[in-house]
């Protein structure tokens, strides 16, 4: 890995070099609205504070329940079915996009067919559809290689993981096409003039480009997967929101569990955008001269210039 | 000359659309020859050079690199289309360099090197990655190989196209305005690398503004204007006394 920072010490070598100057010396401007905002801002946050400590929430009732088994298992499988769906949707994603691109007509207008119905459907509908599939086709017969009744096949989980990664296919698809197309066609141009062929070129060289572009707003779908995932539990699937609201229900602490959903969901997404950043150092490389410095690194430079730098 | 020519063009046309490029273009080029392409800009100088290794299609005439077709079969009085992979393979054997280098910015520059000869060459990569660092050696940036292209110049970043381009030990070389996308004193070390391919024998053909490259490394040299060649010989001849009235306007404005 080639991130080593190298910081030259300009201003000492001006120094060094060029004639001396003096540095001017000015009365920086005051910036008053900064002041009576950040006052506005304080009290608005204290009185919502008080207000949540006066109201009727039982706050031991929220740490009670935070690690209880049932919402720990529901967290659980909101997590595993938001990452299946969202590794579903990526892999048709990056399908359908080469599908919609490609110059064969059947392909594109297969393409094209499948993400006007699946992101032009609410995914509530889409999940409720697979759900009772078996009203329509009691039986999935697909003929020499496997038939089994519907309701043995389409339990909770596969219900939930078509309905969101059919879904989230279409999204991504659009995502992975505006990644693809971003990418220069002088590249393509090189590569086939290396002798790659279609296809390697987009793997090797295209792809690895388009992710700059596909990942941000990827991380962002996923973000919105972990929360679109509360939908599932139409289906049965027992995630984060259907376990906490169980609980809630029994014990009539409804908005206490609430907040422990919502403190769930708001832990689980700060974990995947962490993720998310270092992702997209990994694919920076090569496209600015000096890749963002990670926390840890910041911290260290913030250290190093606190106890001076060597001057060389 | 009793060789087979490298390149022949037999009354070559494109056209994009309704904008007619090429109107019948012919010419040969010889094997270990250099070939320079002068004209002004929508000549249809470069389109030409990239109907050469087929990233154009052409719509009439006989283009052919080393006695084969490109981008035909030719089977009875029939042409059929390659494929995606026949046209590959093709241009395999043909290395072009770009005027903005098209360098992969994802890779560094030894990995863009050897990006061809692993992936399409199947060579190991211990093997590839000798070359590149011999071919590095040879344009002049041997310590450069673990540079991302966005920490080189303009220069630098073409010589490394130059060695990525080599590095397929292609028998025929393009360059497609090679020095016209960088700075005037980075301009002398790219020609330096591409006179010292033209010692080694290498067929080039070059695309190129640079008069005083024609004139000293050049074998044979073409004016095109308009989609067809207006004029063509020794770059000496060409250069020093034109005989038509658009090469000697064109040769006035540049020299």
């Amino acid at each position: 890995m080639t991130d080593k920072l190298e910081k030259e010490p300009v201003a000492d070598a001006r120094v060094a070099t060029g004639t001396p100057y003096e540095a001017i010396r000015a009365i920086p401007v005051r910036h008053y609205g900064r002041w009576v905002s950040a006052v506005v801002v304080v009290a608005v946050l204290g009185w919502l504070g008080y207000a949540f400590s006066q109201g009727n929430i039982l706050w031991a009732t929220v740490g009670d329940k935070l690690f209880d088994r049932t919402v720990v298992d529901g967290a659980w499988h909101t997590v595993v079915i938001s990452v299946c769906s969202m590794a579903l949707g990526l892999v048709l994603g990056v399908l359908f996009a080469v599908m919609r691109l490609s110059k064969n007509p059947v392909t594109g207008a297969v393409s094209w067919l499948y993400i006007w119905f699946f992101r032009g459907t609410p995914v509530y509908v889409q999940l409720l559809m697979w759900f009772n599939l078996s009203l329509i086709f009691p039986v999935i017969n697909l003929m020499p290689l496997y038939k089994n009744d519907t309701v043995a096949v389409m339990t909770p989980f596969v219900a939930a993981l078509l309905g969101l990664g059919l879904n989230e296919g279409a999204y991504m698809a659009e995502i992975v096409r505006a990644g693809i197309q971003s990418v220069d066609e002088g590249q393509t141009e090189a590569a086939h003039a290396l002798g790659m062929t279609g296809a390697r070129t987009m793997r090797r060289i295209v792809l690895p480009q388009a992710m700059r572009v596909i990942i941000p707003p990827t991380g962002n779908e996923f973000i919105n997967m972990l929360k679109t995932s509360s939908l599932v539990s139409v289906v049965q699937y027992t995630e984060l929101l259907r376990s906490t609201s169980n609980i809630g229900s029994d014990t009539t602490a409804i908005m206490e569990l609430l907040f422990v959903a919502s403190i769930w969901y708001l832990a689980l997404t700060s974990v995947f955008s962490v993720g998310q950043f270092y992702l997209e150092r990994r694919y920076a490389r090569g496209s600015l001269r000096s890749l963002p410095l990670t926390p840890w690194q910041r911290i260290k430079a913030n250290l190093s210039t606190v106890r001076r730098p060597k001057v060389a | 000359m009793s060789t087979q020519p490298m390149v022949k063009a037999e009354a070559v046309h494109k056209s994009f659309g309704a904008a007619h490029i090429l109107k019948g273009v012919d010419l040969e080029v010889a094997p270990r020859e250099v070939f320079c392409l002068i004209g002004p800009s929508g000549s249809g100088k470069s389109t030409f050079l990239r109907c050469i290794n087929h990233l154009e299609q052409i719509n009439a005439g006989r283009l052919s690199v080393d006695g084969e077709l490109v981008g035909y079969r030719e089977h009875g009085d029939r042409l059929y289309e390659l494929r995606d992979r026949e046209v590959a393979a093709k241009r395999r054997d043909i290395g072009m360099v770009f005027q903005r280098f098209n360098l992969f910015p994802h890779m560094t520059a030894i990995e863009n090197v050897m990006e061809g000869p692993v992936q399409v060459k199947r060579e190991s990569k211990a093997v590839a990655r000798e070359r590149a660092k011999a071919l590095l050696d040879r344009v002049g940036l041997g310590d450069k190989g673990g540079n991302y292209p966005s920490q080189l110049s303009g220069g630098q970043q073409q010589r490394v196209a130059i060695a990525r381009a080599l590095a397929m030990e292609p028998k025929l070389m393009l360059f497609d305005e090679p020095t016209s996308a960088l700075d005037p004193e980075l301009v002398g070390d790219v020609l330096d690398v591409m006179r010292g391919l033209a010692e080694d024998g290498m067929t080039m053909i070059v695309v190129t503004h640079e008069m005083g490259f024609a004139r000293e490394v050049g074998d044979a040299l073409v004016f095109m204007d308009d989609g067809v060649v207006v004029e063509s010989g020794h770059p000496r001849d060409v250069l020093g006394s034109p005989q038509h009235d658009r090469t000697k306007a064109f040769l006035s404005k540049v020299l």
